[in-house]
């Protein structure tokens, strides 16, 4: 009987040994590098791929990227996208308006993949937090850069066969010349 | 019937059809592009190609097109075969090498049946390495935008144009692969059909311009059922929403009714309900002449209340293009007695007779489907596409029918579209036409009689008579109209199913008579007839199937001072009946309540406004010319984007106002509530509750979804007024939900179908999901309850009547000819519509033109008219001048809605706008 309340409280040196070895782990953590960034006063590294802040482009001439397709809206599944197309005087489809409510935003990065004409990109910042939720409404003054973002080159209409001012019919990528359905000749 | 065997599988099909209509009529999809159930199949495309096999024995096999393949009694066929499935890989392959590339910028996409098809028959990679053909654009008017790149060459935009409508100014040029569809020159597209092309057109060659103009994809409107507002045919339509504003409308198939076509005026006629000048909260003039002062709906109501409490009487103004259960809450607010249908006099007295010629001519009323299986026609009195378009549309396919007819003696399908159109030739079934001006349908018609109003029931009388003898005869006819008058019965009497159409275009008691005494003599002589009736308005038949006093006895109480309060409904009565006299009568009265959709005159004058619902924001019934009464329900809420709104529906308006005047608390009022009680009012109109099924309406315990399952910027558009969003606006009226969340599928048959959609079928076609057999009627029956139906008896021919009416050598009598656009009131102020108006014309005959010393082409100026006792002076438009050879004299020909309140057979001053009077 005796000996059997001995053995009962061995238990009581391994466990004594792992508290010992937890508390070395730790105390050495003391002496690692640090993984906590001092924010707001350090800046954080977010790689270029990171899916923050939605921004609007422009193509390399300068102009809208935005076709107001809709893909984006139809894409994202919180549905926070809404905009409406309009035309300019040369043709170009471009948003009236766009909205992205932030507030509902999950920056999941459908819109982007949807977007055919790399007008919508996600942008690594995150810095968007707002006193009033309101602030997280951005309209298209507050989404549209002046730039064409992670994409440098493409250009929507230069391929596209629809003809705008200063591209007509038969004058983007792998055209041919307008058909002239009066010739006879084969 | 027919027993075929796809994929190893057995089905009975309709053996009359061919493989592909068969095959998509099972529910099983093959891809294709040229076929239309309504055009029948040409093989252009190679879209449709299936292996059939000989027999149980032949495990080879041969490709073939679907849709050149009879479905003949044991054929056997494999439509997941492994090269028929690599033929349809490479066919789309080819049709995909010219296109541009456009998508994101093209309004088709998200219906686009070219994108359906590309998806279904799995091609999603570009081979094609070398320059794609490029093709210029046309202008193509206000309604039809076009883009050739985009073309396909299906060939279904001419065929439905040329071969279907009877347009002729639209074709394909070129040949091979250098081709063309377009017109000769840039121009507007003639026909008053040319809007259907957006939905023939499987690719974006012709989309919807002045739904460009506020471009939505169709995943993101919002839908409900809707009837046409803007004739009398009740075609049903899909009018979509977006950001509270209609969008576009679209062609809600009903197997009945206008199955797969709209007119343009129905089509593109909706822009009044996004007018900016539209009312949207009560408004008060407190003086006339005063600034109006906006108001909420309490202060309204009461204000209202407290005017006409101190009126010594009300009288009541209903409209033919208000809901039936407004103008009965209007009716039950005022009373019987002081009810009007707010219709002119003359107008009124022909709607009784073509609802009483319905029940007792002898002859039924045939759908508009139906009018298509009938074999010879005699239009009386009345330009079937110019008043009732959709109806234009029937009228020639049941002449074209022949062709088939032709086709079946050997043994030639009808849907060979090709083979019939190359048998039939110019050969028609017989189409005789009384209408003093051209038509859309003379080419043809085996003649048009140009005769005056009462020559025109004068010749319906000698038909009659020459059908059947105990018709009474005709004194004084001359012999020409005697021989015509033969003529037109002989071709009717060989006829075995004659139809006899008219209407009320031309205000005539005696023509809508002599239709009469046709119908009732072909009743007794020919086996199978029709009659058609047509009316003028949205709900007409309905409001006269109601009854009340006409506009002009309204007027009269007010004019004469019998009563001192008047409350108006959707309706400018200044359309309808002279202006001084309009004016003279609402002048006398101390309360002036107008409620409407439009700032019309009638509403300016008015001291109050109150804000009603269109078609767009509001639910009802109406009742269409063959007497069908259908449902229209609302499409959006449009208080839900602006909050500032207070419109509603006119019959919740006047039961609240009723309730008010009665001192009492308003009792609960909803859709179904009013449907009931103008049911359980009018004896005529007890079957409207039927028509559509009520608020309680559940499919597997869900509401119907008014949007599609796609919809999208739930939680953005709305963003702007405040982030925090309010719950989605609750339809308690209604079976459907303001929302994505319900029943949108097809597999369980309905017949209130606000968008059509099935997976994998975006564009219009999807509708074939829905119908019993492609091109057929719709699996849960097609919408509407018919309410007037033939009443057997024997009865007696009316004896001829004709209103000379006083023959006025003084000038010349107004004959207004019905037109699809501008014709009529709510869609003449919509912009593509005003746009599309033609420059007014006046007709003449030659002598009438010598007489007032002008010429084909000269400007003429209205001066004044004189209807009865009133006259009007005009210092009037310029009008140009057109000679017509046939054209009755003392008549001038002026197109509908130019003058307002212009009567039938009005005497006119017509003068050169330099001044010297005629």
């Amino acid at each position: 009987m005796r000996k059997n309340k001995v053995l009962s409280v061995l238990w009581l040196i391994p466990a004594s040994w792992s508290l010992l070895r937890t508390m070395w782990m730790v105390f050495m953590h003391g002496f690692r590098k640090r993984e906590t960034v001092n924010y707001p006063e350090e800046e954080v590294y977010l790689p270029p791929r990171y899916r923050g802040r939605i921004i609007l482009t422009r193509d390399p001439d300068g102009e809208e990227r935005c076709v107001a397709c809709n893909l984006c809206a139809v894409a994202c599944p919180v549905d926070c996208i809404s905009l409406q197309k309009g035309e300019k005087d040369d043709g170009r489809w471009y948003p009236e308006f766009f909205r992205i409510n932030f507030s509902r935003c999950i920056f999941c990065g459908m819109c982007e993949e949807a977007c055919p004409t790399s007008a919508i990109q996600l942008t690594p910042d995150f810095e968007m937090g707002e006193y009033q939720r309101q602030q997280l409404v951005y309209e298209k003054e507050d989404l549209l850069i002046n730039g064409p973002g992670k994409d440098h080159d493409y250009h929507f209409y230069k391929v596209a066969g629809m003809a705008i001012a200063g591209k007509d019919k038969g004058e983007a990528q792998n055209e041919e010349v307008p058909e002239d359905v009066r010739t006879l000749l084969p | 019937m027919a027993t075929i065997h796809v994929d190893g599988k057995t089905y009975e099909v309709n053996g009359a059809h061919n493989l592909l209509q068969a095959c998509l009529s099972l529910g099983l999809d093959i891809p294709y592009f040229c076929w239309h159930p309504a055009m029948g199949s040409v093989g252009a495309c190679r879209q449709c190609a299936v292996r059939q096999y000989k027999d149980k024995d032949d495990n080879k096999g041969v490709l073939v097109m679907s849709c050149m393949t009879p479905a003949a009694d044991q054929t056997r066929i494999d439509i997941d075969d492994e090269e028929a499935r690599a033929f349809r890989a490479s066919v789309v392959e080819w049709l995909m090498i010219n296109h541009p590339h456009d998508c994101p910028v093209c309004e088709e996409g998200g219906h686009c049946h070219l994108q359906d098809m590309t998806v279904m028959t799995g091609h999603d990679r570009r081979r094609y390495r070398f320059n794609k053909r490029t093709r210029r654009n046309q202008y193509l008017g206000p309604f039809i935008a076009h883009e050739m790149n985009r073309c396909i060459t299906c060939y279904r935009c001419v065929r439905f144009y040329n071969d279907y409508a009877g347009g002729t100014d639209l074709g394909a040029f070129g040949a091979r692969d250098n081709i063309y569809f377009g017109r000769y020159a840039e121009g507007t597209l003639e026909s008053p059909f040319s809007g259907n092309l957006t939905e023939v057109c499987p690719t974006g060659v012709f989309t919807d311009q002045s739904h460009s103009d506020h471009y939505t994809r169709k995943w993101d409107l919002q839908y409900a059922p809707g009837i046409c507002h803007q004739c009398a045919v009740g075609c049903n339509i899909s009018p979509g929403e977006r950001y509270g504003e209609i969008r576009r409308i679209e062609n809600r198939y009903h197997g009945e009714v206008n199955s797969h076509f709209l007119c343009d005026r129905g089509r593109f006629g909706y822009g009044y309900v996004n007018r900016a000048d539209r009312p949207r909260v009560p408004e008060w003039t407190e003086r006339p002449g005063q600034e109006a002062v906006t108001l909420g709906v309490d202060p309204a109501l009461e204000r209202i209340t407290g005017a006409l409490r101190q009126a010594r009487r009300i009288i009541g103004i209903g409209s033919p293009r208000a809901s039936l259960e407004s103008n009965h809450q209007l009716l039950a607010m005022v009373g019987p007695e002081n009810f009007s249908t707010g219709i002119e006099s003359r107008e009124q007295a022909c709607l009784a007779i073509m609802n009483r010629l319905q029940e007792t001519s002898g002859l039924p009323t045939p759908t508009p489907r139906e009018i298509e299986r009938h074999d010879a026609i005699l239009v009386l009195g009345e330009d079937p596409v110019q008043s009732a378009a959709r109806l234009g549309l029937n009228l020639r396919q049941a002449v074209l029918s022949r062709r088939e007819e032709l086709a079946e003696q050997i043994g030639v399908p009808a849907w060979n579209a090709e083979a019939v159109k190359t048998l039939g030739q110019d050969r028609y079934h017989p189409l005789h036409i009384v209408w003093p001006a051209p038509t859309e349908l003379d080419s043809v018609a085996v003649a048009r009689h140009a005769l005056a109003p009462d020559d025109i029931a004068r010749l319906g009388f000698a038909v009659a008579h020459a059908i059947d003898p105990a018709a009474p005869p005709v004194d004084g006819l001359d012999p020409a109209s005697q021989e015509r008058a033969g003529e037109i019965a002989v071709s009717l009497l060989k006829a075995a199913r004659p139809l006899v159409v008219s209407g009320g275009s031309l205000a005539s008691e005696a023509i809508l008579e002599a239709a009469g005494a046709v119908a009732r003599a072909l009743s007794r002589r020919a086996a199978q007839g029709g009659l058609v009736l047509i009316r003028r308005e949205a709900n007409s038949t309905g409001l006269s199937l109601m009854g009340g006093q006409t506009l002009d006895w309204a007027l009269d109480e007010l004019s004469e001072g019998r009563a001192d309060a008047v409350v108006v409904l959707e309706n400018d009565l200044y359309q309808r009946l002279p202006a001084d006299r309009v004016e003279q009568a609402l002048a006398r009265a101390n309360t002036r309540v107008v409620l409407d959709h439009q700032r019309t005159r009638t509403a300016e004058g008015a001291d109050f406004i109150l804000p009603a619902a269109s078609f767009a924001e509001g639910s009802g019934t109406l009742v269409n010319l063959e007497g069908r009464a259908q449902r229209f329900f609302r499409v959006f809420e449009p208080a839900y984007l602006r909050p500032e709104t207070r419109i509603h529906e006119s019959w919740r308006w006047l039961h609240t106002l009723a309730a008010g005047l009665r001192g009492e608390a308003p009792g609960d009022i909803s859709l179904d509530l009013a449907t009931r009680a103008c049911a359980g009012a009018h004896p005529g109109l007890a079957g409207i509750v039927d028509a559509a099924p009520g608020a309680d309406y559940r499919i597997e315990g869900l509401r119907l979804a008014r949007e599609p399952q796609r919809y999208s910027g739930r939680t953005a558009m709305r963003a702007n007024l405040d982030v925090n969003e309010p719950r989605p606006p609750q339809d308690t009226d209604t079976p459907f939900a303001y929302s994505m969340e319900g029943y949108s599928g097809f597999d369980r048959p309905r017949q209130q179908i606000p968008f059509a959609w099935a997976p994998g079928w975006n564009s219009p076609q999807a509708w074939n999901k829905f119908t019993d057999e492609v091109g057929g009627h719709l699996r849960g029956g097609d919408p509407g309850i018919r309410l007037i139906r033939p009443q057997p008896g024997h009865r007696e021919y009316p004896d001829p009547v004709f209103d000379d009416g006083a023959t006025d050598s003084s000038g010349l009598r107004a004959l207004v000819l019905p037109r699809v656009f501008g014709g009529e009131e709510t869609s003449a102020r919509a912009e593509p519509v005003r746009q599309r108006m033609t420059a007014p014309v006046v007709i003449l005959a030659r002598p009438d033109a010598e007489a007032l010393g002008v010429r084909d082409g000269d400007s003429l100026t209205l001066l004044g008219v004189r209807e009865g006792d009133s006259l009007m002076l005009f210092g009037g438009p310029d009008i140009t001048v057109s000679e017509q050879e046939d054209w009755p004299p003392g008549w001038a020909g002026l197109p509908a809605g130019l003058l307002p309140g212009l009567g039938q057979g009005a005497t006119l001053t017509l003068g050169k706008p330099t001044g010297g009077e005629s």
